[in-house]
């Protein structure tokens, strides 16, 4: 067992990272050592990460123990760069974390800055010049890489970018080329958020935090109404909407509600949020309150102008009793019908969730000819189920323990499974529409050589 | 007497206020007799019971199917989870023969029995719709008076009709505009082309009219209802059944 991390005063003790843990305890017999929790670990950085998120959407994961922050275009929003990185690094503080940070033009400069220099704002262009004096361990490369620039004498990041590029690359690789020029500022590398980033958004800050549904619903909806406005602009509707709420104490809630088609009336944002929040198994815990509310729009797409006429104001008022069904219950709950081009009975339809159909290219097609009788029934089982059948001068059959006697019977309608599908041949099906005595009407069919029988629909 | 009259003439001014006014035109079924009692036909925006008489589900969601498809064109249907199991899925193909439109035809599935209220009174506010069939199992305790006043009162809103189907429920108090009792009929005896959906429905109730009992055929390809006469089109014997069970003794 090996020491996986260490405090301050560990430190100054003289214990390190890697030590064995029996040489520690000798070394200090009063240690306290607690089991290291990686999963634990990573689950606190990236709550850490969603509050972080309070200051920019563009938050990535740096593991073990480090976040990056794209802050580009939010700085100005608290006061500048200086007063940003203080502020996010003070309530980190308060909340018990000891902090580090860095802000230059690229992740691998603030990261090497971070480790070395805490609170460094690097202008843009001055990578190379505050870099230079840092020892190579900030630029994180591995321990044999490392290992042998020091044994080649090269100790600073200075001394190190002070040698040619092809020297480097013929001893190290390319990699160790790209990373170094990453950190001196000569190349980007853009780092990957952990979330989607939204396409548009509008948030409200919370001098005093809020507590009550009310003032949540209505801050939703002002916000729905300001980000309606960006989206109406731009001539785009959302599909996805999320409401972020940031707790007082750092916990992150998010909500997201999905629209079958691109959205962007205030009302009917609000609304939607309004059957989701009432609809959580888990309601939002407000605590001691927010202090940020959120709304994000996702997956903009274009959304031209309802059209006119009666049919267009239709579909609209029926795509929203979808989205909001949807939101209450689940996408998966409110399904719609779609042909299916094959003839096996149960395949020939399909249900999807009505938000996400799309016009079908097939088309609905009758069975029966006109006058006639259907020749589908009105309701399918799930699984046809087995039928005793006798024959005598009629037809009598048990299902479900009640007996049935056939007054009319018409068949066989021979439906052959499709072998193209099966690895094995499936016997083919005779199906035979029967009513009973009472004027019920079924579907049974007959398949293999000796002859089972199901029953696998009824008709009305 | 002009007293009693006059004091008459104002308690029905009165409760021509409370309730909507039953002015709404009313859509033909197409069975005259039926019509005749209804007045008319049946009206938009209230609510219809119809009742499934034990063992014969299918036919009762058959009959509400019909009377929505009269109602208008675009249908939202509310089950429950476990109805599937029980009473066999919704079948486009099979809907599409009795002369709907799948297309046009929203189905929901819901957990529970208020979540079917609390969709229900949704899906009424929604002016699109023709219909909302929500399928009840049983006499719940949720489904009180309140609840189907609620109902009504939330068709009337907009208009939408609201059918409510009920499979193994016993009579109850009721708001419902009319009530239906649907049991499946025979087929016309010595009929070639049997099968076609025939209805035995007994009216229990109608607020605003007499009740009745009649045999109705739906026709599938005109989308009505028909008297059904009992007619032979062709008297060629018992050929369908006889031919059938031929067929089956030839594979016995």
């Amino acid at each position: 067992m090996r020491l996986t991390a260490v405090d301050r005063k560990a430190t100054s003790l003289g214990l390190y990272v890697g030590q064995p843990l029996a040489n520690a305890r000798a070394m200090l017999p009063a240690l306290k050592v607690m089991a290291a929790n990686e999963p634990a670990d990573l689950k606190l950085l990236e709550r850490i990460a969603d509050w972080c998120d309070g200051f920019t959407p563009f938050v990535a994961l740096d593991p073990p123990r480090g976040l990056l922050l794209d802050v580009t275009g939010a700085a100005h929003l608290f006061g500048g760069e200086q007063a940003m990185l203080g502020r996010l690094c003070a309530s980190l503080q308060k909340q018990g974390f000891k902090v580090r940070g860095a802000l230059a033009s690229t992740a691998v400069a603030a990261r090497a800055l971070a480790r070395c220099q805490d609170g460094t704002v690097v202008p843009p262009g001055g990578e190379a010049a505050s870099l230079a004096p840092l020892p190579i361990e900030a630029l994180n490369l591995d321990p044999v890489t490392t290992h042998a620039f020091r044994r080649a004498g090269l100790k600073t990041i200075g001394q190190m970018a002070s040698r040619g590029r092809a020297e480097l690359t013929a001893r190290f690789g390319a990699q160790l080329v790209f990373t170094l020029d990453h950190a001196l500022g000569q190349t980007e590398k853009p780092i990957s958020p952990r979330l989607p980033l939204p396409d548009y958004c509008a948030e409200r800050r919370f001098a005093e935090p809020v507590v009550t549904q009310d003032t949540i619903l209505s801050t939703l909806a002002s916000l729905a109404a300001s980000l309606s406005e960006v989206l109406e602009r731009h001539g785009e509707g959302a599909r996805r909407l999320e409401a972020v709420f940031f707790r007082a104490d750092g916990a992150v809630r998010r909500i997201a509600v999905e629209t079958g088609s691109p959205t962007r009336e205030p009302a009917v944002i609000a609304l939607l949020f309004r059957e989701k929040l009432d609809a959580l198994a888990d309601p939002i815990d407000p605590g001691f309150g927010f202090d940020l509310i959120r709304l994000a729009a996702g997956r903009a797409e274009r959304c031209d102008a309802a059209g006119f006429g009666a049919d267009a104001k239709e579909k609209k008022e029926i795509r929203f009793l979808v989205d909001r069904l949807a939101a209450r219950f689940g996408s998966h709950r409110i399904l719609s019908f779609q042909p299916n081009d094959t003839h096996i009975p149960e395949a020939a339809f399909v249900t999807v969730p009505a938000q996400y159909a799309e016009a079908s290219k097939l088309s609905w097609e009758k069975i029966r000819e006109a006058r006639e009788a259907p020749r589908r029934p009105l309701r399918l089982l799930a699984s046809p189920e087995p039928v005793t059948v006798q024959q005598g001068e009629k037809l009598h059959f048990r299902w479900r323990h009640a007996p049935h006697v056939a007054a009319y019977l018409e068949g066989p309608e021979r439906i052959a499974m499709e072998w193209w599908r099966h690895q094995t041949p499936q016997p083919s099906r005779d199906y035979f529409r029967v009513e009973d005595e009472e004027g019920r009407r079924f579907w049974l069919y007959r398949e293999g050589e000796t002859p089972r029988w199901f029953l696998h629909g009824m008709f009305a | 007497m002009t007293d009693t009259a006059e004091k008459i003439a104002v308690l029905r001014a009165s409760l021509a206020k409370v309730e909507p006014a039953q002015t709404q035109a009313r859509i033909p079924l197409g069975h005259d007799a039926a019509d005749h009692c209804l007045k008319g036909g049946l009206v938009r925006g209230v609510l219809h019971e119809v009742l499934a008489a034990p063992g014969h589900e299918t036919v009762a969601a058959g009959f509400a199917a019909a009377l929505a498809s009269r109602l208008g064109k675009h249908l939202l249907w509310i089950r429950q989870d476990f109805s599937a199991l029980e009473h066999g899925e919704l079948c486009a193909t099979g809907l599409l023969e009795l002369g709907l439109d799948p297309s046009r035809l929203l189905l929901l599935r819901v957990a529970d029995v208020s979540g079917i209220l609390r969709a229900a009174s949704d899906a009424l506010s929604c002016a699109a719709l023709a219909a909302v069939v929500i399928e009840f199992p049983g006499n719940p305790k949720l489904l009180d008076l309140v609840a189907q006043r609620r109902l009504m009162l939330g068709a009337a809103e907009k208009g939408v009709s609201a059918i409510l189907l009920r499979f193994g429920a016993k009579q109850d108090a009721g708001a419902a505009e009319t009530r239906w009792l649907v049991r499946a009929a025979c087929s016309p005896a010595q009929e070639e082309n049997w099968g076609r959906p025939v209805f035995d429905a007994q009216l229990l109730r109608n607020r605003h009219g007499q009740t009745g009992h009649w045999v109705m055929e739906w026709s599938c390809d005109d989308g009505q209802f028909a008297a059904n006469c009992g007619a032979v089109v062709s008297s060629s014997g018992d050929r369908p059944a006889a031919a059938a069970m031929e067929s089956l003794r030839c594979v016995a």
